[in-house]
């Protein structure tokens, strides 16, 4: 089985081929609709941003509250295709790694490429499960936004399975 | 004449929250172990297998079986001979914020559609009935957005042909294709108006798997799965566990059909009060 940590760079992904199963340990951000609209806009704008984009992951979820006694709740990934036009800007500006569900735009597919990117997807709709490969949780930005704050996630062999990989291959094809 | 109390609805409701986003429906389970007995393909077969264990670990641990707890939607089918003391609505939106809250769920619900606005557990969405007898039915649909974004509807010529409908159906389920957490049910409805249409093939998704199918359904499905999307739209046998179609006489001039879409997470409770 094959495992990587964060933080990505080439020498870990260029060989990690899509359809491949891979567990993944470290630290990934989640961020979803509205704090991709807020980082892009931050990325034109020029200001900081409220994490180093550089090599990192983000993780498209929006997790449920935190029952009691839990290091998290349900977690699972969200539909990746909302994210598509803010992808691009995000990688030319550092991001490496994304994981989410389903397919991705042309152009998110040509910027994978280009900034040698890769695209995971997890299980879909096992957020429950998903959970138990939390080991921390915390809140680094957007706060009003609820659930779609940005979180800071260590993870410990998350599951994971490349959809697309840093050639630009996908496990989707070309439709 | 029989009196209800609205706060006896409130309480029925904030348990079908714990109900619907714990448990997974024994006819969805049931539909998922055959999916599962009869793939071949290695990476569906996982790929289901991590979907059941999803279920059994979300009912032991009491977390949600998907971060998405939807927009919750409750159907509510009232006894006309049944008096109802206080709002029911609030009574019904009340259940649904202390359980969302309470059970620890994702608080989806943004305030205004267009400036977004705050995110909270309510309002949800109730659609009411009213039937004969002293009774009321209340079925929770906590309805993900990720297969929620899939719906479809159109308005077919009344000289349309079958084929076109099915065409319809079968590319709405191609067009959700990997996104929307296949395998799908599909709920379908046909006649009526725009709006009832629509209605229906949100109710067709809480009509047990289960049923005698018609030939209809079973030739749609048979088609769906022969498309090979499969679970997580990696590939395999099952891209939908079953299509359930519901109808109701329409207008001379026109066929409206639509199609709302569930992910394998299919969620529902319901209680009679």
């Amino acid at each position: 089985m094959k495992k990587i940590n964060t933080p990505l760079d080439l020498n870990k992904t260029k060989s990690l081929k899509s359809g491949q199963e891979v567990f993944l340990s470290g630290t990934i951000y989640t961020a979803r609709d509205q704090a991709h609209k807020r980082l892009s806009e931050a990325i034109k704008k020029g200001i900081r941003l409220p994490f180093a984009l550089k090599n990192s992951i983000i993780y498209y979820c929006g997790p449920t509250q935190t029952p009691r006694g839990k290091v998290i709740g349900s977690c699972g990934p969200t539909t990746s295709s909302r994210m598509d036009e803010f992808t691009p800007r995000l990688l030319k500006s550092g991001l490496k790694g994304m994981i989410g569900k389903g397919n991705r735009s042309e152009e998110v597919r040509g910027a994978i490429k280009k900034y040698q990117g890769i695209y995971f997807i997890t299980y879909a709709g096992c957020g429950a499960l998903l959970s138990k490969y939390v080991k921390s949780v915390k809140k680094v930005a957007y706060g009003d936004l609820g659930p779609e704050a940005i979180f800071k996630l260590e993870v410990e062999d998350f599951p994971l399975i490349v959809a697309i990989d840093v050639h630009g291959g996908g496990v989707y094809g070309e439709t | 004449m029989k009196e209800i109390k609205a706060v006896k609805i409130t309480k029925a409701v904030r348990e079908l929250v714990k109900r619907a986003n714990f448990y997974l429906r024994k006819d969805v389970l049931f539909a998922l172990r055959k999916a599962y007995r009869r793939e071949n393909n290695r990476r569906a077969k996982n790929i289901l297998k991590a979907i059941l264990d999803n279920a059994a670990y979300a009912q032991k641990e009491n977390l949600a079986i998907c971060q998405d707890t939807g927009l919750p939607v409750v159907f509510a089918q009232i006894g006309q001979n049944l008096k109802i003391s206080g709002s029911l609505k609030a009574a019904i939106n009340s259940g649904i914020k202390a359980g969302y809250k309470k059970y620890a769920l994702r608080n989806s619900i943004c305030a205004d559609p267009l400036s977004r606005g705050k995110i909270g557990f309510s309002p949800c969405i109730i659609h009411l009935d009213i039937v004969p007898g002293d009774k009321i039915k209340l079925t929770l649909l906590p309805k993900g957005f990720g297969c929620e974004n899939k719906s479809q509807l159109k308005m077919f010529k009344p000289t349309s042909g079958l084929d076109e409908i099915k065409n319809f159906i079968i590319d709405a389920v191609k067009n959700a294709g990997a996104d929307a957490c296949p395998p799908y049910v599909i709920g379908v409805g046909i006649g009526a108006t725009a709006d009832y249409a629509s209605i229906m093939a949100k109710k067709a998704l809480l009509i047990k798997l289960s049923v005698k199918h018609s030939k209809l359904e079973e030739d749609l499905l048979k088609q769906i799965n022969k498309m090979g999307i499969g679970p997580m739209g990696l590939g395999g046998k099952t891209t939908a566990l079953a299509l359930n179609i519901l109808t109701y006489p329409t207008h001379i001039a026109g066929l409206p059909v639509a199609v709302n879409i569930s992910c394998h997470a299919l969620r529902s409770a319901e209680i009679v009060l």
